[in-house]
């Protein structure tokens, strides 16, 4: 049996056993229907890869771009003029309004199109249906809209960089009334436009996307898939759907309110403003209405970035750590606590914004309470490592910094979610050293680290280890010289989204550290390119990748080394175990993958699960009969 | 020509590269590397976290000893606040140490080896139960000790406080004090022009006429001072480093800060040894492409000299004769705007 089945279903129910009146199904479908408008989670995935990773690289050179204003602020940039033209002004300075500009899109590249579509998107898509044994997504037509919407999102934002005012320019957080009113910030026109025009497309995508992902984990799990048998890679993109289901479309209604008074005149959040010599008639908005439905996504969305990093984290150190992920069941749990309490903390960015300061008493408590499954989360994975047998893929070392941030990043959240001390620390260069490491660098590296590590299942080869090590280092020495440094200057008081703090006597030092910065900003940028060229270069002359070259578990690695449409070519396998029985007392080997039932592995049973042996018998014997099975 | 000279440059390096690597690729294949399970470079690996930590925690505790980093606090509740934040800087600094030394030091010490097998562990309720319960206890105390201070500096601004209006704008911000009848006038945005830039409604409230609008801020040691925040076009943000007071200013909806200076500008000169030190605020809330430029001075002042200072103001509404001349309010009396 070795034809790949094209026909998908959903129903397991009473069929007789004929694998082979499916045969004559396989056709070949064209290349646009193949590559371009598939409807396969496989490609799906890799579109949604490579458009992260082109977003990636935008965002990141303009980071570069405006770390040099930053760090450099007396340098003559004119040599940049050939790529930003006008926006170099005649002393050869960056525009102050492109500035900002630079900063709205950075955020918003990395965050919505890096982070949410090119993790989520990528791992979620790529990982559920071969992780929980399914021929592919619940619906893969939702699952093909999904990308294009994000690809039309993309195409929206990517014009609105070339556009004569420039793109957004209010921040990633477009507070109004900046971004309500055009008048008031030359990225306000037709950028703002643009950009909630983009992030409209981007929240549809996104949607069709989580709900796929939801229904498939939900339904399509294969014979013997419980929930407490999923890898914590499953659990955690379960969980990112779940809560992008629940907090996009908050942040689209509150672009849609947002729309409505920069368009058609009303006011949800204008209220008595004058500007530009002219009282606006807008009256009884408020601007704090924005704030929190903004932040009703805004903080799950940290999670909803965060959560698959550290999903593909606990598979990649269980694995190559060979042992069994520490406390499963608790990091379940902390996952589901965290997707839970995301919801409930969205005001403590708020604090000094003049909402009841009762309120914020109530967010800090709720805010502190996240620290704790995230801890447990550190701890877990700490206990993972020790008395491991370590091996060091690309992958593994990504994951352990990514643990790494997690913790540098994750600490200095305690100072912030505290509102007494976030009144000096808002809105400083600390709060952005927090972020940037917690959940920027963090799922940064999961996402780099689910790369190296699915790599071989995506393309069939291997990438380069020996480049993957200096990737590693040089980006993980280079994270840590961008951001730890912020956490002095943001102590020091140093305000964000600042042109240049040379007005001020308080903000003058410290240019030395802001050198600093952006010269480890420009390595870490560069060293990326040599994970460019591995990746790249890897999908064409890479080594032919072995069918487990990680010695996994999952059931991804029970595929051939390209699956095709389908997945398995024969039945899907059964599942008779947790994915995490790496280096079993007594096993033969190091890993027991989950297709292994118990009777064949007696000697190596535990106690409680002698029991299973006669139980995966008779298992195996259904899904003889049941798995192969289709409808119709 | 330099672009093109670029681009040819980035080829040529790009390509050298590529030929170095396929070369070193194929030695490897001919050697058989790769097909051994674990290489040397595990070791390698391994041993650079240690030597990371190593590195990375000696420039951490180098530089953090080398200087104060936090401007030195001029107000109450800011000597306050910035004990919270060493305290929970400490504590932070202990979990991070001792968490990266486990995370560093694992990775060496159980690095892979062919004839070891790693140890089956795949949970512990009690030290779940543990590591569950500190944290959590951790943050009781932080929060609880943090809610205290946060209750107080939100609390209402004390009867007698000195009162005053900061308004922000795109790209400057606005002060106005009450004048003597200690009252400020009502204001409405329709009233706003060129001239009369807060929009001070004369016309229906005459507590508007002694009002003054000073290009500093001045405020007196030791008294609870109340700013009363507005904006009048976008968000911004009054941020005063060294009060350590930080507050949106929100078009329609008026906020407020109240806190107690503790130096004079002349004994923070004194003790930075800099007689160009001044107090200053900025704005902390992204407001458009001036941002970055909206200093303004405070002065703090002895008690003594603020009141002083306070009674050589000349009212906005003297400066600005004309204008009040031409709003042709019925029951007004233009030489009363002398006294």
């Amino acid at each position: 049996m070795s034809v790949v089945d094209t026909q998908l279903h959903t129903s397991v129910d009473s069929h007789v056993h004929h694998d082979e009146h499916h045969d004559h199904e396989h056709h070949e479908q064209s290349f646009i229907r193949k590559y371009i408008f598939s409807e396969d989670h496989k490609i799906i995935a890799k579109q949604f890869l490579i458009t992260g990773i082109f977003w990636a690289i935008i965002g990141g050179i303009f980071s570069v771009i405006f770390r040099l204003q930053l760090g450099f602020p007396d340098a003559n940039l004119e040599i940049l003029r050939p790529i930003l033209g006008g926006w170099i002004t005649e002393q050869g300075k960056l525009d102050q309004n492109f500035y900002l500009a630079l900063v709205t899109m950075h955020g918003t590249i990395m965050i919505f199109f890096v982070l949410t579509a090119g993790l989520s998107g990528t791992f979620s898509n790529f990982l559920i249906p071969l992780q929980i044994g399914a021929r592919d997504m619940a619906s893969g037509f939702l699952n093909m809209l999904s990308y294009w919407f994000f690809f039309a999102s993309s195409v929206v934002m990517f014009i609105s960089i070339f556009i004569k005012t420039g793109p957004a320019a209010g921040g990633w957080v477009i507070y109004p009334p900046l971004s309500a009113l055009p008048q008031a910030s030359l990225g306000s026109g037709l950028g703002m436009t643009m950009w909630l025009i983009s992030m409209a497309l981007f929240i549809v995508g996104s949607l069709l996307g989580s709900i796929n992902y939801v229904t498939t984990v939900i339904n399509l799990r294969t014979k013997g898939m419980s929930m407490w048998r999923l890898p914590l890679t499953v659990w955690a993109f379960f969980l990112t759907a779940v809560i992008g289901i629940l907090s996009f479309p908050v942040l689209f209604s509150a672009a849609l309110l947002l729309i409505f008074d920069r368009s058609f005149g009303t006011s949800f959040y204008l209220d008595q403003i004058y500007i530009d010599g002219e009282a606006l008639h807008h009256s009884g908005g408020s601007a704090l209405l924005f704030q929190h439905l903004f932040w009703f996504l805004g903080h799950p969305e940290v999670y909803i970035v965060l959560l698959p990093a550290l999903g593909i984290t606990s598979e990649i150190i269980a694995t190559n750590a060979r042992k069994p992920i520490f406390g499963y069941s608790a990091m379940v749990i902390s996952m589901l606590a965290i997707t839970f309490i995301s919801f409930i903390v969205w005001a403590h960015h708020m604090f000094v914004t003049g909402m009841n300061p009762f309120l914020g008493s109530v967010f800090m408590l709720l805010t502190l309470i996240i620290a704790v499954p995230s801890a447990v989360k550190s701890f877990n994975y700490i206990t993972t490592l020790w008395r491991g047998n370590i091996v060091f893929t690309p992958a593994m070392l990504f994951s352990i910094g990514l643990v790494s941030f997690f913790i540098s990043g994750g600490v200095t959240g305690i100072a912030l979610g505290n509102s007494a001390i976030d009144i000096q620390l808002h809105d400083t260069y600390f709060v952005v050293a927090h972020f940037h490491l917690v959940m920027g660098s963090a799922s940064f590296f999961g996402m780099l680290a689910g790369i190296y590590h699915w790599f071989p299942k995506m393309f069939g080869r291997m990438m380069d280890d020996k480049l993957g090590y200096v990737h590693f280092w040089i980006t993980f020495i280079g994270v840590y010289f961008v951001f730890f440094p912020m956490h002095y200057i943001g102590i020091a008081g140093f305000p964000r989204r600042y042109y240049s703090w040379t007005n001020f006597d308080a903000f003058s030092s410290y240019t030395d550290l802001n050198m600093l910065i952006s010269i480890a900003a420009i390595i870490a940028l560069s060293a990326q390119f040599i994970f460019l060229f591995n990746f790249f270069y890897s999908i064409f002359y890479g080594r032919l990748a072995p069918l487990n070259p990680w010695r996994s578990n999952t059931l991804e690695w029970t595929t051939p080394r390209l699956p095709g449409h389908g997945n398995w070519p024969g039945k899907i396998p059964t599942v008779y175990r947790w994915p995490y029985d790496y280096s079993k007392p007594n096993a033969k080997e190091d890993f027991i993958p989950q297709n292994v039932p118990h009777y064949e592995t007696i000697e190596s049973n535990l106690e409680h699960e002698k029991e299973l042996e006669e139980y995966d018998r008779e298992l195996a014997k259904e899904g003889d009969i049941q798995i192969s099975s289709h409808a119709h | 020509m330099t672009s093109l000279l670029i681009i040819t440059g980035t080829i040529l390096i790009i390509a050298l590269f590529a030929l170095v690597y396929r070369i070193l690729a194929l030695v490897n294949i001919a050697k058989g590397t790769h097909e051994k399970r674990v290489g040397f470079s595990n070791t390698v690996n391994g041993f650079l976290f240690i030597v990371f930590f190593f590195v990375g925690f000696g420039a951490f505790f180098w530089y953090s000893g080398k200087a104060e980093y936090l401007p030195p606090p001029s107000s109450e509740h800011g000597v306050i606040t910035d004990n919270l934040f060493w305290v929970t800087t400490a504590i932070i600094t202990v979990a991070f140490v001792l968490t990266h030394i486990l995370l560093f030091f694992f990775p060496y010490w159980f690095r892979f080896r062919e004839d070891r097998k790693a140890h089956w562990y795949p949970d512990n309720t009690k030290l779940e139960l543990l590591w569950t319960v500190i944290p959590g206890a951790v943050m009781a105390l932080l929060v609880i000790t943090g809610l205290i201070e946060w209750t107080k500096i939100t609390a209402p601004a004390p009867e007698d406080a000195v009162q005053f209006e900061i308004v922000g704008k795109q790209f400057n911000w606005m002060v106005r004090y009450p004048g003597k009848d200690g009252k400020l006038g009502k204001y409405d945005y329709t009233k706003i022009d060129g001239t009369n830039q807060l929009g001070m409604d004369f016309a229906n409230d005459k507590a508007n006429f002694d009002d003054f609008i000073p290009r500093e801020i001045h405020i007196p040691k030791g008294k609870p001072v109340k700013l009363n925040i507005r904006a009048r076009d976008v968000l911004h943000s009054v941020y005063m480093p060294h009060f350590r007071v930080k507050m949106d200013a929100v078009p329609g909806m008026p906020t407020t800060f109240w806190f107690i200076p503790t130096k004079t500008t002349a004994e923070m000169r004194k003790e930075l040894n800099n007689d160009k030190f001044n107090y200053e605020m900025a704005c902390t809330e992204v407001c458009g492409n001036g941002h970055f430029a909206m200093r303004m001075i405070i002065v703090v002042d002895e008690p003594e000299e603020f009141n002083k200072w306070v009674t050589e103001q000349e009212p906005w509404a003297s400066q600005n004769k004309d204008y009040i001349a031409g709003l042709n309010l019925r029951d007004l009396n233009l030489a009363d705007l002398e006294k």
